[in-house]
C-alpha cells in the first residue's frame, strides 16, 4: 500500500512542482534580465485565476476561459510594467521590494472590491473530471495529470523560446549585459515589457489551473509567491533551468514530506510525539532545504551569473 | 546648547518630550485609548529602529525581522503559560533567546548577500511562523492569552501608564544605545561595509563577523520589542511573525527615514496612525470605502518610494553627521 501512496504523492508533488515552475519562470526571467525583485508576481497569479473564473462563467467553457484569460493577464502584467515597474529598474532592491509590496496591497484590495471578499469556486471541466490509471490499478485524477502535462509543455516551450528564437537570443543578451545589448540596437524597453508580459501570462496560467483544485480568493497569490521565491533562490536567480529543477525538487519535498514525515518520525519516537513533530517539521521542510542549499552554495544550485 | 541649533536633534528632543507627555495628557482629557495606541506605536518603533541598525546603517535588508518579535513574544507567552510571570526572568530570557536565534539564523544568512539575503531571511521567518502554527500546546494557529509580566511590585503593567513608561524607557534606551553604537568604531566599520565591503575586507576587517554581530544586536533588540508586545496585547499568536509584518517593519523604516535612528520612530508612528485612521477617513468620503483602505495605502507606499527618498525625517532638513 505504501508504495502506491508514495507513487500518488510523487505525482502530487510533480503537479505542485510544475505549478511552482510556472510561477518561478516569470519571476526568474524578470529577475535575471531586469535585476528586479517583483513581489507583485503573486498578484498576477491571483488576477489570472479571477479573470479565468469570470471568463469561464461568461463563455461556459473552461478551455475558452483560459485561452482568453492568458492574454488578458499578460496585458495586466504589461500595464503594471509600463505604469509602475519601469520606473523602478534603476532603483535598488529595497525600493523595488517596497513598491511591489504596495502593489500587492493594491491588487488584493482590487479583487476584493471587484469580485467581493468571498472565495470563488470553479469546477473542474467535465472532460477532465474522471480518473486515469497511471499504471494498471492505480487511478489518478485526470485534471491533476493535465496540469502536469500543461506545465511540462510550457517548460519545454519556454526552453525552446529562450534557446532557439530571436526573442530568446535577445533575452539572453539582455541578461548578460543590458547596456551592451541596448548599444547594439536592441530595444531593451520593449524587450523588458514583453518578457514581463510573458512572465505574467505564466503566473496567470498557474493561478488559472490551480483555481479549480483550491479556491480563488483575495491574497491567494501571497503564499505561492514566497514558495516561488524559495524556488528561484534554490535554483539560482536568473536561471530557467535552475528554476525548473528547484521547482520539481521543492514540490516533491514538500508534498512527500507532509505525507510521510509523521510516519517516518514514528520509527524513532513515540507516536504522540511523532504526530506533533511530524507536521511541524514538514511545514518547515522546504525552508530547511533552502537554508541548507544556501549554506553550501550561497548562489543557488545553478548560478546564472557570477558576481 | 550647540545641539539645539541642529534642526534634527531639536526635532528629536521635542518629539521625545511629546511622547513622554502622552499619558498625563490623555488621562486628563479622559482618552485612555491613545495611551494604549502610543504604547503600541513605541513598541513597533523599537522593532523598526532595531531593523534600521542593520538595514539603514549596515545595508542588510532583512525581510524576516518579525521573527524576532515572535521569539520575544513567545518567550514571555510560554513562560506565562507555565506560570512564570516574573519579568526579571522573562525579559532576560527573551533577550537571550532572541540573541541565540539571531546568531544561528544570522550565521547562515550573512553568508549570502543582496537579494539572496532578503529571501533567506524571509525563509527563516516563515520557518518560525510555521513552527508557531504547529505549537498546538500553545494555541497553534489561534495563539494564546498571556498574563502581563510582574516586576516584584516595582511596576504594575496592568496600569496603562506603567506599561507606557516601561516601553518609553526601553525606546529611549534603544535610541541612546543605537546612537552610541552607530557612532562607535564598530558602527563606523559596519557602515563602511555598507558603502564598500570589498574595500573594508581589503583593509583587514573580518566583514562576516562584524555583520553577524550587528545582526545579532539588531535581532536581540527586536526580541525585546516582542516581549513588550506580548505584554501590551496580552496575547501571542503566529500572526505577529507573518511575513507581511516583516514588510510592515521595512515600510516603517523607509517611510520614516532609512539610516537615521529617529526616522523609524516617525515611520512607526505614521504607519500605525495611518492603519488606525485611514479607514475612518475613507469611510468619511464614501460609505463602505473604509474597509478597502489598502486600496489607497498601496499606491501611497509606491509614491513614497518613488518620490520621497529621505522619508519623513528627511523633511527636517540637514543630514546627520557622517551620513553617506
Amino acid at each position: 500500500m505504501d508504495g502506491l501512496l508514495l507513487l500518488e504523492q510523487t505525482f502530487n508533488g510533480l503537479q505542485f512542482g510544475v505549478m511552482l515552475f510556472l510561477m518561478a519562470a516569470g519571476l526568474t526571467l524578470v529577475f535575471g534580465i531586469m535585476d528586479m525583485v517583483n513581489l507583485a508576481h503573486g498578484s498576477l497569479y491571483m488576477v489570472g485565476a479571477y479573470i479565468a473564473t469570470t471568463f469561464t462563467q461568461w463563455t461556459g467553457s473552461f478551455v475558452l476561459g483560459i485561452l482568453l484569460a492568458v492574454p488578458a493577464t499578460a496585458l495586466v502584467g504589461i500595464a503594471v510594467e509600463v505604469v509602475v515597474l519601469r520606473t523602478l529598474y534603476d532603483r535598488d532592491h529595497l525600493d523595488q521590494v517596497l513598491a511591489t509590496f504596495g502593489l500587492i496591497l493594491f491588487f488584493n484590495e482590487l479583487v476584493r472590491t471587484v469580485w467581493g471578499p468571498a472565495a470563488l469556486f470553479s469546477d473542474i471541466p467535465a472532460f477532465l473530471q474522471g480518473q486515469v490509471e497511471i499504471i494498471p490499478g492505480v487511478p489518478y485524477p485526470a485534471y491533476r495529470l493535465a496540469i502536469i502535462g500543461v506545465g511540462l509543455a510550457v517548460a519545454l516551450a519556454l526552453y525552446l523560446i529562450v534557446s532557439r528564437t530571436r526573442m530568446g537570443m535577445l533575452i539572453r543578451a539582455g541578461a548578460s549585459n543590458r547596456e551592451m545589448a541596448g548599444a547594439l540596437g536592441v530595444n531593451i524597453k520593449l524587450l523588458f515589457t514583453l518578457v514581463f508580459g510573458l512572465g505574467a501570462a505564466f503566473a496567470g496560467l498557474a493561478g488559472m489551473m490551480t483555481g479549480p483544485i483550491t479556491t480563488v480568493e483575495p491574497g491567494m497569490g501571497d503564499p505561492i509567491l514566497i514558495l516561488a521565491f524559495v524556488v528561484i533562490i534554490i535554483g539560482g536567480i536568473g536561471s530557467v533551468r535552475g528554476a525548473f529543477v528547484a521547482a520539481i525538487l521543492v514540490g516533491l519535498v514538500d508534498t512527500i514530506g507532509r505525507a510521510f514525515l509523521p510516519q517516518f518520525f514514528r520509527l524513532f519516537v513515540a507516536d504522540s510525539t511523532a504526530d506533533a513533530v511530524g507536521p511541524a517539521v514538514a511545514s518547515m521542510l522546504i525552508y530547511i532545504l533552502m537554508a541548507a542549499v544556501l549554506f553550501f552554495r550561497p548562489q543557488g544550485l545553478f548560478p546564472a551569473r557570477t558576481g | 546648547m550647540q545641539a539645539l541649533r541642529q534642526p534634527r536633534l531639536l526635532a528629536q528632543l521635542i518629539l521625545l518630550l511629546l511622547l513622554a507627555a502622552v499619558p498625563p495628557v490623555m488621562t486628563a482629557i479622559d482618552e485612555p485609548f491613545y495611551t494604549s495606541l502610543f504604547t503600541r506605536i513605541m513598541i513597533f518603533a523599537i522593532a523598526a529602529a532595531s531593523l534600521d541598525l542593520i538595514l539603514g546603517y549596515g545595508g542588510m535588508v532583512s525581510f524576516g525581522h518579525a521573527a524576532y518579535i515572535g521569539v520575544g513574544a513567545y518567550t514571555v507567552g510560554i513562560l506565562s503559560f507555565y506560570g512564570v510571570d516574573n519579568g526579571f526572568i522573562q525579559f532576560p530570557l527573551a533577550v537571550l533567546l532572541s540573541a541565540v536565534f539571531a546568531a544561528v539564523i544570522g550565521a547562515i544568512c550573512i553568508r549570502t548577500s543582496g537579494v539572496y539575503f532578503i529571501m533567506i531571511t524571509l525563509a527563516f521567518a516563515q520557518m518560525l511562523y510555521f513552527l508557531g502554527i504547529s505549537l498546538e500546546e500553545y494555541g497553534g494557529d489561534d495563539g494564546m492569552p498571556v498574563y502581563r509580566s510582574e516586576f516584584g511590585g516595582l511596576l504594575d503593567l496592568y496600569d496603562a501608564n506603567h506599561l507606557y513608561y516601561l516601553v518609553f524607557a526601553v525606546l529611549a534606551a534603544t535610541l541612546y544605545f543605537g546612537h552610541r553604537l552607530v557612532n562607535s568604531r564598530f558602527g563606523m566599520v559596519v557602515r563602511g561595509m555598507k558603502s564598500n565591503s570589498l574595500r573594508m575586507r581589503a583593509v583587514g576587517y573580518p566583514v562576516y563577523w562584524y555583520r553577524l554581530t550587528a545582526y545579532v544586536i539588531s535581532g536581540t533588540m527586536c526580541g525585546v520589542a516582542g516581549a513588550l508586545f506580548a505584554n501590551w496585547s496580552e496575547f501571542v499568536s503566529p500572526d505577529i511573525m507573518h511575513w507581511v509584518r516583516s514588510g510592515d517593519l521595512i515600510i516603517m523604516v523607509i517611510v520614516g527615514g532609512m539610516g537615521t535612528l529617529f526616522g523609524p520612530v516617525l515611520g512607526a508612528t505614521a504607519f500605525l496612525l495611518m492603519e488606525e485612521y485611514l479607514p475612518e477617513i475613507l469611510e468619511g468620503t464614501a460609505p463602505g470605502a473604509g474597509e478597502h483602505w489598502h486600496f489607497v495605502f498601496g499606491p501611497i507606499l509606491i509614491l513614497i518610494v518613488l518620490f520621497a527618498k529621505g522619508g519623513i525625517f528627511g523633511l527636517f532638513g540637514g543630514r546627520e553627521r557622517g551620513d553617506d
